[in-house]
Parts: C-alpha cells; sequence; structure tokens
C-alpha cells in the first residue's frame, strides 16, 4: 500500500429501499490535495461523503473505507472525527446564540480541573480563526456574522478538531462572490499546509478553477477521475460525463397532443426571505398552456420550490415585492393556499413525509382533506361518499394498499406519492404543479407517475413539472424553463433542448 | 368503542380466516391476544380502571361500588370530563393549556357573584359566563396563533392572572354560599323519573340505558357492516359479540347502580350532551378533520387549505367555554364558590386526556376515550378519598399512575 493515497473508498455500495444510491463506487483521494466530486443531483455524491463520515454506519453499506492505509469502521461521525475527517455541510452546524470561540470548541472543550479553561480557549481559537484569515472577535455571537464567515468559523472549527481531511458539502451554494473566492483562496492555503480536501460542487468554474483532481460520479457509479494536470477538465468535457446518458423509452409518449391558450402564467414575481433578506426569486415569467407540460429545471437551491410556493397561496411568507399570478385570464394573488386550490391551482409537494402527508393518517383521510366540502351532506362528512372517492382513486391510479384505512405511513414512497396525487386530483385543478414527483421512488412507480401525467393533460390540465432530473425533463416536457440561483437563466422547446444546454443554463449565474 | 379510528389492531386481524380453522374457541383468544399486543394503549386504559375499580372495592370493604357512591363518582368526575374534552383537542392541535383551571373557579365564583350579591337570573348569569370564557379562549388563541407565543408560555400567565383575580372576585365576600336551586341542581340534582313510581328503581334511567344500550350495538353493528362493505379489516364476530356485550352490561350495571339510588345525574346528562357533540364534530365535521390533520402535519394540513391559524383559535375558545362549564359543574357540586376552586384541575384534565390514549406527538386521540381516562383518574380520588388518604398521597399515587400511563403509550407508539 502506498501513502500516496490519503483515503480510499473500494467498491462502496449502498441501497436504499427501492433505490442503489451507490453502486461499486471508487473514490480516491491523493494526500494534500483539492479533490472535488461532481454529479448531477442524486448521483450519489452526498450519499458517498455520508457513508465516508459515519453517518450511514458501517455494516449498512458494502467495500472499504482505507484511509491511511488502515480499513475503517466508522459508527458515528464522533468515530470519523476522531480520525481527522471533517464535513462542513451545506447548511451550517453552528449554535447562533453562541459566540465564534463557542462554537469553536463545541464538544471538544478544553478543560482545566473539570472545568472549561476559557481563557486558554479565547486563545486558541484566535489562533485558528488566523488559520482561516478571518478577523472577528471571537466573543462576538455567530449570528452577528455573515454566511461566508460561519463557513470560515465550521472550517476552523473543523481544523481545532486537528483533522487531515476537510469536505466540502457545496460550499459556495449560498456564498456571494467575494466570499466564495476568498473561501477557494483559504482552501488553498489549507492545501499549502498539507490539509486534504474534497468539494462536492455543482459550480464547475470554480471546480476547474482549484481541483487537483475531479472525480465524476452518475447514477451512483463512478464515472471518471480527471487529473487537472494532465487530462481534459473543460466544463463541457465535464458535463459531458456528468450527463453522458441516453433517453430510453421509460417516458411513455403521448400520442397525440393538444396544447391551446394560456391557462397559467407567472409575470415578474420576484420575493424575498423575511429572515435573512436574501433575494429568492429575481424576476421569475412564465407561462403554462392548457394541456401542456412544462418543466422546470434547475439545480437544487435554485429556487424552483420557492417559486412555487409563492405561486400557492405562500404559505411560508416570503416577501413578495413585486410580481402577479394569472390564471385562465383572471389575475389572482393568491394570500393562502386554501385560496389558490379554490381557484384550481394544487401543489404536490416534493417533501411527502415534510408537507405533504399526514403519515399517522388513513390514505382516505389524506385524499379528502383538500376538498372536503364536496363530501358533505348536511352537516356532516359522508363516509360511504369518501370511501367511494378513496377507491375510485386507488382503482385509477393504482395505490397499492389492502384498503384505504390503511395508514399512509405504512405505504412505500411509489404508493404514497400516488396518495398525493389522488388528494390533489380530487381537488379538481386545472393548474397541477408537481414538485420532484419521482424523488426516491422506484423505476416501475415512476413510469406509472408519468403515465398518469400524460393522462391529465390529454383532459386538458396544465402541468408544471419542477425536477432535477434532467433525463425526466427532457422526456417528459413539451417546453421547459432553467433556474438558476433564483432567475429564469432560460426557457427551450423540447426539441431543441438537450442535456448539456440545460446543464449551461442551470450552472450559469 | 374503537368504532372509527382503525389502529394497528385492524391490520394485525388479516389472518383471522386461518387462524380459526385450528378451533374458534383457541382462535379466538389467539386473536384477543394480538388485539391486545398491538392495540395496547386503548386496551391499557380498561384494563387499568377495572383493576383500579375493583382494587378499591376490595380495601374500602365493598363501599366502591355502592350506590350513592358511583352516583357521587358521575358527580365528581363531571367537571373533569368537560375540562378533558376541550383539552383533547388542544393536545391533539400539540398545544396545552394550563390555565383552564383556574378559568374554572373564575367562572364559577363570576357565576355566584352575579347570582347571589347582584342579583341575576341564573341563565342569564351563565350566558354572562359563558361569553367570559369565550372572550378568554380568543385572548389566548389570539396570542398563540397571531403572535406566535407558546400556548404553555401564554396560559401558564393565564394561570396567574386567572388564579389572580378568582383571589380578587372572593377577596371581600370570601366564600360565598350558592343558593340558587336551579344552580345546584347541575350537578346535585337528578333527572326526573315518571310519577308515581314506587318500585325504588328509576324507572326513566334504566329506559334511558336499555335506549343507550340499542343505540350503542345498531352503531356498532351498522359500523362494522359498513367495514365489511369495503373490505376494511374488522375483528372476527365472536370477538366483536363479547366486546358489545361487555359494554352493554357496563352500561347497564352502571345504569342499575345510579336507578336504585335517584337516578341518572343531571351532571352526567349535561357531560353526555358535550361528549357527544364533540365526538360527533371530531369524527364526522370537515373541523374535525382539519383537527386531525394539524395535528398530525401542520405543515402539509396549511399546504392542502386549512386554516391552521383559526381552526387553532377556536380550539382554545372551545377550552375556555367548556371550562366555564366545569366552572359552574363544580360550583354547583359544591354549592359554593371558593377561593381554592380551579387548583390543579388542568392536571387532572390533560392527565384524563393522556390516560385515555391522545398521543403525546399529537394528531391522534378521542374525546370519548379521554372520558375513560377521567373515571380513571376520578375512580383514584374517589376510592383514595373513601379510605381517608391524605391529599399529599393522592397527588403522588396520580402521578404515578399518570407518567406510567404515558410512558406506556409513547413505548407502545414507537415501533
Amino acid at each position: 500500500m502506498s501513502d500516496e493515497y490519503i483515503l480510499e473508498m473500494r467498491n462502496i455500495c449502498k441501497e436504499f429501499p427501492g433505490v442503489k444510491a451507490l453502486n461499486n463506487v471508487n473514490f480516491k483521494v491523493k494526500k494534500g490535495e483539492i479533490h472535488c466530486l461532481v454529479g448531477e443531483n442524486g448521483a450519489g455524491k452526498s450519499t458517498l461523503m455520508k457513508v465516508l463520515s459515519g453517518v450511514w454506519k458501517y455494516g449498512t453499506y458494502t467495500g472499504d473505507i482505507v484511509l491511511n492505509g488502515e480499513i475503517q469502521q466508522f459508527r458515528s461521525i464522533a468515530d470519523s472525527e476522531n480520525k481527522g475527517i471533517a464535513i462542513i455541510y451545506q447548511e451550517l452546524a453552528l449554535f447562533p446564540e453562541l459566540s465564534v470561540y463557542e462554537n469553536i470548541f463545541m464538544g471538544h472543550e478544553i478543560m482545566r480541573n473539570h472545568s472549561i479553561d476559557w481563557n486558554e480557549t479565547i486563545i486558541q481559537a484566535q489562533k485558528y480563526l488566523e488559520k482561516v484569515r478571518l478577523k472577528v472577535n471571537p466573543a462576538a455571537a455567530v449570528k452577528t456574522l455573515n454566511t461566508g464567515k460561519q463557513q470560515l468559523v465550521e472550517i476552523a472549527k473543523a481544523l481545532s478538531k486537528n483533522c487531515s481531511l476537510l469536505i466540502f458539502d457545496e460550499p459556495t451554494s449560498s456564498l456571494n462572490e467575494d466570499d466564495s473566492e476568498n473561501l477557494l483562496n483559504i482552501m488553498r492555503e489549507l492545501k499549502e499546509q498539507g490539509i486534504t480536501c474534497i468539494m462536492i460542487s455543482h459550480k464547475l468554474r470554480e471546480v476547474t478553477a482549484i481541483a487537483d483532481t475531479i472525480t465524476v460520479l452518475r447514477d451512483g457509479s463512478t464515472i471518471c477521475s480527471l487529473d487537472a494536470a494532465t487530462d481534459d477538465i473543460s466544463e463541457a468535457n465535464i458535463i459531458k460525463n456528468m450527463v453522458g446518458r441516453t433517453i430510453d423509452d421509460i417516458y411513455p409518449k403521448r400520442t397525440e397532443k393538444h396544447i391551446s391558450d394560456i391557462m397559467f402564467e407567472v409575470r415578474n414575481l420576484s420575493a424575498e426571505d423575511r429572515a435573512t433578506g436574501r433575494q429568492i426569486l429575481k424576476d421569475v415569467s412564465f407561462n403554462v398552456r392548457r394541456g401542456e407540460i412544462v418543466g422546470l429545471q434547475g439545480l437544487m437551491g435554485a429556487g424552483r420550490t420557492e417559486c412555487a410556493l409563492a405561486v400557492f397561496g405562500n404559505p411560508y411568507k416570503y416577501k413578495i415585492t413585486s410580481g402577479d399570478v394569472w390564471i385562465d385570464g383572471e389575475r389572482v394573488n393568491f394570500k393562502t393556499p386554501k385560496q389558490a386550490i379554490k381557484k384550481g391551482l394544487a401543489y404536490v409537494s416534493e417533501d411527502r413525509k415534510g408537507n405533504g402527508l399526514v403519515l399517522i393518517q388513513d390514505v382516505r383521510y389524506n385524499i379528502s382533506i383538500a376538498n372536503l366540502e364536496e363530501l358533505i351532506k348536511r352537516v356532516s362528512i359522508d363516509d360511504n361518499k369518501e370511501i367511494g372517492v378513496a377507491n375510485q382513486y386507488r382503482k385509477e391510479i393504482n395505490i397499492k394498499t389492502p384498503t384505504v384505512a390503511q395508514k399512509v405511513g405504512n405505504l412505500s414512497g411509489g404508493n404514497q406519492q400516488k396518495v398525493q396525487i389522488a388528494k390533489w386530483l380530487f381537488s379538481h385543478p386545472k393548474v397541477l404543479i408537481l414538485d420532484e414527483p419521482t424523488r426516491g421512488i422506484d423505476v416501475g412507480a415512476k413510469y406509472e407517475i408519468y403515465s398518469i401525467m400524460n393522462e391529465l393533460v390529454a383532459q386538458g390540465m396544465s402541468i408544471i413539472m419542477i425536477s432535477s432530473e434532467l433525463p425526466e425533463v427532457l422526456g417528459m416536457s413539451d417546453r421547459l424553463y432553467v433556474m438558476s440561483e433564483g432567475r429564469i437563466t432560460g426557457e427551450l422547446p423540447i426539441e431543441e433542448a438537450t442535456e448539456e444546454k440545460v446543464m449551461k443554463m442551470a450552472i450559469s449565474a | 368503542m374503537g368504532k372509527s379510528q382503525s389502529t394497528a389492531a385492524d391490520i394485525a386481524l388479516g389472518y383471522d380466516d386461518e387462524s380459526r380453522s385450528g378451533g374458534k374457541t383457541m382462535a379466538a383468544f389467539k386473536e384477543l391476544i394480538t388485539l391486545i399486543k398491538t392495540n395496547a394503549t386503548s386496551y391499557m386504559m380498561y384494563f387499568a380502571l377495572v383493576v383500579i375499580m375493583l382494587v378499591f372495592q376490595i380495601w374500602t370493604d365493598g363501599k366502591f361500588f355502592t350506590a350513592q357512591n358511583i352516583t357521587n363518582l358521575f358527580n365528581q368526575a363531571a367537571y373533569v370530563a368537560v375540562l378533558a374534552i376541550g383539552m383533547t383537542l388542544i393536545l391533539i392541535l400539540k398545544h396545552i393549556d394550563l390555565s383552564c383551571g383556574y378559568v374554572a373557579g373564575l367562572s364559577g365564583a363570576v357565576a355566584a357573584i352575579m347570582m347571589e350579591k347582584m342579583g341575576v337570573n341564573v341563565w342569564i348569569a351563565m350566558l354572562a359566563v359563558l361569553l367570559m370564557g369565550l372572550a378568554i379562549g380568543f385572548y389566548q388563541g389570539t396570542l398563540v396563533t397571531k403572535f406566535g407565543i407558546p400556548a404553555f408560555i401564554t396560559t401558564l400567565a393565564g394561570m396567574f392572572i386567572f388564579r389572580g383575580l378568582l383571589t380578587r372576585s372572593l377577596a371581600k365576600s370570601g366564600t360565598i354560599i350558592v343558593t340558587d336551586e336551579t344552580f345546584k341542581a347541575m350537578c346535585q340534582g337528578f333527572i326526573p323519573d315518571i310519577p308515581g313510581n314506587t318500585t325504588g328503581v328509576h324507572i326513566v334511567t334504566m329506559i334511558i340505558a336499555c335506549i343507550a344500550v340499542a343505540a350503542f350495538v345498531w352503531f356498532q353493528v351498522r359500523s362494522r357492516r359498513n367495514k365489511e362493505k369495503y373490505d376494511f379489516p374488522v375483528v372476527s364476530l365472536s370477538i366483536f359479540i363479547t366486546g358489545c356485550i361487555a359494554v352493554s352490561v357496563v352500561i347497564l350495571f352502571a345504569a342499575w347502580m345510579l336507578a336504585i339510588n335517584k337516578g341518572i345525574p343531571i351532571s352526567a346528562c349535561i357531560v353526555g350532551v358535550i361528549l357527544a357533540g364533540y365526538a360527533f364534530m371530531l369524527s364526522k365535521t370537515k373541523l374535525g378533520r382539519h383537527i386531525y390533520g394539524i395535528g398530525g402535519n401542520d405543515q402539509a394540513a396549511e399546504l392542502s387549505g386549512v386554516d391552521v391559524k383559526k381552526v387553532t383559535l377556536f380550539a382554545f375558545c372551545s377550552m375556555s367555554v367548556l371550562a366555564a362549564v366545569a366552572g359552574f359543574l363544580y360550583t354547583s357540586r359544591l354549592s359554593s364558590a371558593t377561593p381554592t376552586a380551579g387548583l390543579a384541575f388542568e392536571m387532572d384534565a390533560i392527565a384524563s386526556s393522556y390516560i385515555g390514549g391522545t398521543a403525546v406527538s399529537g394528531g391522534i386521540g378521542k374525546v370519548t376515550n379521554a372520558i375513560i381516562g377521567t373515571f380513571v383518574i376520578m375512580s383514584l380520588t374517589n376510592g383514595m378519598n373513601l379510605m381517608s388518604i391524605d391529599i399529599s398521597y393522592q397527588y403522588i399515587v396520580k402521578g404515578i399512575i399518570f407518567i406510567i400511563a404515558v410512558a406506556f403509550d409513547v413505548k407502545s407508539r414507537k415501533k
């Protein structure tokens, strides 16, 4: 075993119910290099890093993790940290109310005589802050720092644990230009100090600027490892390797299309997050016609879900600074989801468990909740009618459940998704927004959902499909919009859309 | 029981047909075991109730199951039952109301002052106090929904405020004796019997009990037929029949105990009407569905067009109005309004609801079961009072029973 490599992950396989997330992944990182890991959403990057850091503990995957020549069996994040591995997550894991120095030494406090030595803590914190070139008062509360500085605190925290392998998960996704540039410089400096960095990123410009090696993952497999010194690391070549896949016939074809007048339109929508003041939507305009499937593509964090929610009665109370929503020729600008539902808009959530379904309740209650009015006979809900409706959808869209009295939480992901779709079909929408409709469900159920979509547009419904999966968007849409950093960066008729074109728009800022 | 809320038990009953081949008694027994295992929480509460009652029957040398004491138990439990009904809604929504005890105390005091010191008509006084309850609920509900202050904090503050108001309102007069007969009848009176009955048994009570049994069986059969029609899981026929008979016997026994005394207490009728209304609302109306939806997943409910704030506000209003009713019942039973009324009422109500199977994590709970929980708690109070056990020990015992019930519930829901 040569000691050229600090880390080798050999033949890593990791399965989730119905999905093979990692399939024989091999991943080698040289000592002291900056190694970038790229791939589409769902390619397996985050899963691989979770395996490495012990989130998915030893035994839940197959294959070997070899660190400094020794096979490791991490059973928790603490295990991997002890061996010098630290992850800087997209969502920072800091305590906003605590000071910078308290944050840096949280979990490995400097002790003297069974109590914390605060003086030494502050002195040490200073030292690590200098290493990441952060000039702040160590006593300042973390919440007073901006995101870029908070990230540096996180790095200082990792350094204070004596880690030798730092993993950055999309570190610049929430940073502005200056902060991003600064972070990349810090990474270069860390490299000089002999610390190895792994960076997951969608921003290929940064990747090509900083990487010594680039590994591309696709569909849970390693596609290639490119050496910056010897191989072609042009963005074009990376994108080709990221997508390089042909669309096969997993998408049912529509025999005839009847796309007519504009059914739904959003004009110049801009919105801010109230808590952070960050602009999440910038001048977004798009439309959908009757009988049309419009794809809304973009990478994670591009603002697609925020856009859908802002339109769908704005339940999370973004501050909408401009823009109008039109449905069937009427200006609507919904204040609550209730109003949106009344006017024929429906939103199938990307997060079934979080805000899509009530898992502890029966299938039938979940299907009926958005349109109970229709089931009311005199003053009470007509049980027979409700069960009838639920059974009808169960048959029509093939929800596999023993009875509609089953708890939704006991169904598989695909069937849960169908329950969600049934709920919204029962509200009789004109426009259906599907947010990542096939995330985390198996191929068979995916096909069924695509077929349902085709049937609905054939009946004259308009569908907006938000999806990170490029092949799916290209396979299903009649037209697509691409979003990046809160803006629409492109609109393509399906005939002109290629994976490379879309990827370029999705990555462009 | 178990009419509309099908639980894990129903799933487990899928193999009903296979097991029957082995011999009917054996199969029924096996099924019963599975039922108990999978439905532990709801069976636990019946089991606890029976054990507690039997133990007190033995320890009190048979004083527990006497006509007089059963009547007493009903009157004692009434105000807690009313509070537990309101509390169940609040707990399903993942909130809590700590103030309801003193809202009840204050309501009783204000009603007494109006009737006894100001000479206001009993009905007008009660209506005014109910409106006061509504206003209190609106105030607390608004703080929780519009200002986003956690219910725990809002109602803890309410607890201080209403306790203060209660003490203040009775500061000059001290305890007020209530003399109004109509008001006193609420928790001391009984439904009238047919004139000229000399049998010593309250006939109307037994008639009502028979009607109740018939209605219960009819509802059970209809619900079972309906389930069968849609192939929903049902318990095997032998267990179904046993269950129906058991409940009918309990109803008839309780009615008999009441009938050989003075009949059904008016308090029980008040509780019965409120219970029926709330049970119907929760299981059969849009509002009820929305309450369960919010409790199960408030974000999903909001995105499904449920007005989460409005429903939550309703629950707080209903809680405080019911607290006013509980205040009437308590004051009526004692024939007096005292400054200590309201102390720890909320604890009994919360414990009742949790013992009755309301999920600690919200989203699940039934008002009918909360009443069973009330009987568990109040049987403890009643039995220990019969044994003249000091109030300090009573608190300890109730606390232990409460925490065991909740621990059991949490554990059985985890699998």
